[in-house]
């Protein structure tokens, strides 16, 4: 009998996370019958393309008490069907929901979690996974000790490859019903707080951050043309969120977020071990610095010396002009 | 309201970590963990509010006494101490049994506070799998406490997401994971420090807890960590774009045209 591989599904208001869609990649290069659990309310729609994406099988369950993703609900859930169907593996994102579910899943389990692997195989049916410690410094090969339970493991986004849709492959649907009912659903979502034009820095593939070298709230307005140009999202270093020119959600590094886009344009930015912890798994990376001494530029492979203020808005003027913009 | 945090000392965030011999080296001082900071403040402010006590829990050896005494100077009433050989090697899912065991036995808990994650270990499960143990409401990722009231026993709070903020509202007890955002954790004042030297710290045993000798330590994990090492290098130096402002701009457009990321 193929492996039974697992692959939860998280969407928001009817979008899958890519970092699902990666875990999906990840889960059909591991060699076995990979099936995709899709939890939420009206969305059904999806199951066509978690299929595109990879699995053989969908798990829809379709509910009011699922629309937003609430760890109690979603965990009950999936523990019962782990329970009924006793999946080998079960993969998710490493996003705040797939941390949350696998955590609180492999309690109930009796099972072990990984969180945040970036590399993972399969052999002899046991998880051998490496992930990055210590904020990235080092790296550690994981893996779970023997015993036939489920093993949960999250995956950092961006760290597997999004595999291509392929509107031919064929899968099941099956509906399951939800494992709680609401009133056993101690947490209500009131309502959510979303900035426009937010883009998420853990999916973006270009990001370009500032640091004390822009000098100000203001300084951050090349920064923002540049990321704006390609599309990307803007970062920032902790001494600019720290200074209080841009909020903390554009915060990279070991107290911020942990990034790995293909391409990381670091302006104005020395380069602290803390920063570097949070983007140097990105592609590839781009110092420009005054200093010529800045640690930045160990990390890149390309830089530019000079005044970033002169030299972004000549990125985007050139940008522009070749991006047809 | 009685309130605990739960802390750990990790290696300080400027240290240069290395491996020798397998075993993970740093060259700066323990420290008690950035991310925790803010979950101290957070017990702080909330004891400050509303009345009662915060107590700071950390499990680790002898040495982690350090990180509380740095919780105790910020304005914790009380420290205590889980250490005991046994728990050597327990993976994040058996540290959150300890955990939730000790909060069980501090009593009458409403909140039990946690940073976001811990710099070593970097999992971030040990909050939602506490939650998970005691069936208390799981609120990670909080950037703020919006409303506590006491009397009915309900928190809201406003959760941080990949997409935007999340307002929920839950039944206390809880347990509230924070995230950077949601204070600035104070200094700890020189009459703090000075409690802090003198303070009495605790120390918990597994058979104190009641903890089931199976479920804990390398034994009663599920993870191995085989091997550790460091990142592999970054290859080749640096190529410097020289020029004018626009050459250099131009330049660098066609290398990264050239490696397809643009």
């Amino acid at each position: 009998m193929a492996t039974k591989l697992w692959v939860f599904i998280e969407q928001f208001k009817g979008v899958i996370a890519p970092a699902s869609l990666e875990a999906l990649g990840a889960a059909r290069t591991l060699g076995g019958g990979v099936t995709g659990l899709l939890f939420g309310q009206g969305v059904g729609d999806l199951a066509q393309s978690v299929i595109a994406h990879g699995a053989d099988e969908v798990l829809v369950a379709d509910d009011a008490s699922l629309a937003d993703f609430r760890v109690e609900a979603y965990a009950a859930l999936l523990v019962k069907l782990a329970r009924e169907h006793a999946p080998a593996l079960l993969l998710a994102g490493a996003t705040t929901a797939g941390r949350d579910l696998f955590g609180a899943a492999a309690v109930d389990l009796e099972a072990g979690c990984l969180a945040d692997a970036v590399g993972v195989k399969l052999v002899g049916g046991v998880v051998q996974a490496v992930r990055p410690v210590y904020a990235g410094k080092l790296l550690a090969d994981v893996t779970f000790a023997s015993g036939g339970k489920p093993q949960l493991v999250t995956l950092r986004p961006r760290a597997f490859p999004k595999p291509e849709p392929d509107a031919g492959r064929t899968g099941t649907v099956t509906s399951v019903a939800p494992a709680l009912a609401e009133d056993a659903i101690g947490v209500k979502v009131l309502d959510y707080v979303i900035e426009q034009g937010q883009v998420s820095l853990a999916d973006a593939k270009i990001i370009v951050s500032g640091g004390r070298g822009v000098g100000g709230a203001e300084g951050f307005g090349p920064v923002r043309d540049l990321a704006q140009t390609l599309g990307g999202a803007m970062g920032a270093s902790r001494a600019a969120v720290d200074a209080g020119w841009i909020p903390y959600a554009h915060q990279v590094g070991q107290t911020g977020k942990t990034v790995a886009p293909d391409l990381y344009i670091a302006a104005g930015i020395s380069g602290s071990i803390q920063h570097q912890a949070g983007m140097r798994s990105s592609k590839v990376i781009v110092a420009v610095n005054k200093d010529p001494e800045a640690p930045i530029f160990k990390v890149a492979r390309y830089g530019v010396v000079g005044d970033l203020f002169k030299i972004l808005p000549a990125l985007t003027a050139e940008f522009k002009k070749r991006l047809g913009k | 309201m009685n309130v605990v945090v739960c802390v750990k000392q990790t290696p300080d965030s400027a240290a240069k970590i290395a491996v020798e011999n397998g075993q993970v080296t740093w060259d700066a001082g323990l420290v008690l963990n950035p991310w925790d900071e803010y979950a101290v403040e957070e017990a702080i402010r909330l004891k400050e509010k509303h009345g009662g006590k915060a107590t700071a829990l950390c499990l680790g050896p002898e040495s982690a006494k350090e990180a509380l005494k740095t919780c105790v100077a910020m304005g914790c009433d009380e420290a205590i101490l889980i250490a005991d050989p046994v728990l050597d090697g327990s993976d994040a899912l058996a540290t959150a049994y300890v955990l939730a065991l000790a909060i069980q036995k501090v009593g009458a808990v409403d909140v039990a506070l946690f940073g976001k994650q811990a710099i070593d270990g970097d999992t971030g499960l040990v909050p939602i799998a506490v939650a998970r143990r005691l069936g208390w409401a799981p609120l990670t990722y909080t950037v703020q406490i919006a409303e506590i009231d006491a009397g009915a026993k309900t928190i809201k709070a406003l959760r941080t997401l990949e997409q935007g903020k999340q307002v929920v509202t839950a039944k206390l007890p809880a347990v509230v994971g924070t995230v950077k955002e949601i204070n600035e954790p104070r200094y700890p004042s020189f009459m703090g420090i000075r409690k802090a030297a003198k303070a009495n710290i605790a120390v918990w045993k597994a058979a104190d807890l009641g903890a089931d000798a199976a479920r804990v330590g390398t034994a009663g994990s599920a993870v191995r960590w085989p091997s550790i090492y460091p990142l592999p290098a970054r290859e080749g130096a640096v190529e410097l774009l020289d020029g004018s402002p626009e050459e250099a701009a131009a330049k660098l457009a066609d290398k990264l045209i050239a490696e397809k990321v643009i």
